[in-house]
């Protein structure tokens, strides 16, 4: 039976690792996504299901803890906040040249340097365009809802082995710390057996398997790169997600993810009540991006604002994919600092009605 | 019914838990809830608050600018969120080491001397208790017994003993609480 429960979207999203069925998670605390060592620490999953949890000493530490045991084919994650991430980077590169698959939470703060530990989307450049170097891609879920933090990591550990991609959740200050009612499914079965690209030791009769994002020739490396190339557009076709409100008559659209979509979403609300015809599409993947959805309501529109938690980095890929068809404006705050519901209905009738 | 409700004062006044005492009761009401700490450096002193929505529709936003309800325990709370009350709401406020009465004439303004009141119970802990009683007089959007289901919820087991204390404060705040300006003819 599934359960109702009231829980801080970071406490929850803790849960949900332990139910997904999770092998292994390494971490280091920093604000605002604390609460998930800690959840974890204190439910000490060892005796539920067998999941290891341990701090690490460093994030680059804890990266390269999951990167060990992805490569045995378990179920691995971490998590931090921006910072944090940062740190993680060389490692995630690493992670996605080997093929090894593995969820990462980054539950986001206002940046650059240590910033503040405030709300913020400033790391979607980082997670969407590859923070490490390469020509990699993480799937990357944005979710909205203490509900969505839950979904997203059962669904971020199955997109995880079957693409052998590292899937990352883009949560932020705000659904990290609020309170929502939640149903939390039930406990996944952990791994029994260890898929065929796992480094468990060779048995008689089995050709070696080695993990590695080293190739020093350069057609091999070429063709490490053609195979990825190959992934990424079979995860364009396959795993766009998004949700769209009041579309169908809408005159003017916005753009946002994660928090920022329920905040505008309440701009919405208000406008729709002034007569402003209005709706919103929310990316629940960042990438892979819903391009064509927001190509085909660019041919409906007006205009389109994004609104986001940064100086403005979604919005150029919403321009990519409306690609001249309306104009597309940007309305942000940044460092921490959260957008009113009236300011985002300001910016719409400034920017896109009135401009 | 959507109630949006924010909650200020020192840390310590249990600002927080009287956020989650109220979505949780929601909760036992079948309704939405929603819950938003302040998480910065004012949990380290200073003034802390939150956000708590109740309704009987999905919530969009968890943060707001403007409320239905303001709670304010302390004069920095008042003086920061007094004016974010919507024209006809209500701002309740905790009468103990305030400097100043509000100055809003477009909203209902309660006072509740809460903090006296705890301490004529012999027990200062269940103050926020007795606020959320005031709160419930004037809006009564939860049932009593919902929100004992909420307490149990909140309280680890080992304090469910103090659970008709909490009823107590409750009802006190309820008679306590004390109308100084009504936009009601």
């Amino acid at each position: 039976m599934k359960e109702l429960r009231l829980m801080k979207g970071n406490e929850a999203l803790a849960e949900a690792a332990i139910r997904a069925g999770a092998d292994a998670y390494f971490g280091y605390p920093i604000t605002p996504q604390s609460e998930i060592i800690e959840y974890l620490m204190r439910e000490n999953p060892v005796e539920r299901t067998g999941m290891i949890v341990l701090q690490a000493e460093s994030e680059v530490a804890a990266i390269n803890m999951v990167y060990g045991a992805a490569g045995c084919g378990k179920r691995a994650m971490t998590s931090s906040s921006s910072p944090g991430m940062s740190l993680k980077q060389e490692g995630i590169s690493y992670i996605a040249g080997a093929e090894l698959p593995c969820v990462l939470v980054n539950v986001v703060r206002g940046g650059p340097g240590l910033g503040t530990i405030q709300p913020s989307q400033s790391d979607y450049f980082q997670a969407v365009k590859g923070g490490g170097h390469g020509d990699y891609k993480l799937i990357v879920l944005a979710p909205a809802t203490v509900q969505e933090s839950v979904d997203y990591v059962k669904l971020a550990f199955e997109l995880a082995f079957k693409y052998r991609n590292p899937i990352m959740i883009l949560s932020d200050g705000i659904i990290g710390q609020m309170m929502e009612k939640v149903e939390l499914f039930e406990q996944q079965p952990r791994l029994t057996e260890a898929p065929e690209w796992a480094t468990v030791g060779k048995k008689p009769g089995r050709d070696s398997v080695i993990v590695t994002s080293l190739q020093l020739q350069s057609e091999e490396q070429e063709k490490v790169n053609l195979r990825l190339q190959a992934k990424y557009r079979e995860i364009e076709k396959n795993e766009v997600r998004y949700e769209t409100h009041l579309c169908e008559d809408a005159e003017y659209l916005f753009a946002a993810f994660g928090s920022c979509a329920r905040i505008t979403r309440k701009a919405m609300e208000m406008a729709r009540e002034k007569g402003i015809k209005v709706g919103l599409i929310r990316p629940q993947t960042l990438y892979p991006f819903p391009v064509d959805a927001i190509n085909k309501l660019a041919g409906q529109v007006k205009g389109i604002l994004t609104v986001e938690m940064n100086a403005g980095q979604m919005v150029e890929d919403v321009r990519l994919a409306v690609n001249g068809k309306t104009k597309v404006e940007h309305f942000g705050r940044f460092g921490g600092m959260i957008p009113s519901p009236d300011e985002i209905l300001n910016a719409l009738e400034q920017k896109i009605i009135g401009g | 019914m959507t109630e949006e409700i924010i909650i200020a004062g020192f840390g310590g006044q249990g600002v927080l838990s009287m956020g989650q005492i109220l979505c949780y009761s929601g909760v036992m009401q079948e309704k939405e809830v929603s819950w938003m700490p302040s998480y910065g450096p004012e949990m380290r002193g200073g003034t802390a608050n939150c956000t708590a929505i109740i309704s009987d529709k999905d919530i969009s936003s968890p943060v707001l600018n403007a409320f239905d309800t303001a709670i304010v325990l302390n004069q920095p709370s008042m003086d920061k969120f007094e004016d974010a009350v919507k024209p006809g709401g209500l701002l309740i406020y905790e009468e103990n080491g305030m400097t100043r009465k509000p100055r809003r004439t477009d909203i209902n303004i309660c006072a509740i001397p809460a903090y006296d009141e705890s301490i004529k119970m012999n027990n200062t802990k269940v103050f926020n208790m007795i606020v959320i009683g005031g709160f419930l007089k004037v809006k009564p959007i939860l049932e009593l017994e919902n929100v004992i289901k909420g307490l149990k919820k909140v309280l680890p087991e080992r304090y469910h003993n103090l659970i008709p204390l909490n009823e107590q404060a409750i009802r006190r705040g309820m008679e306590i609480i004390r109308t100084e300006h009504s936009l009601a003819k």
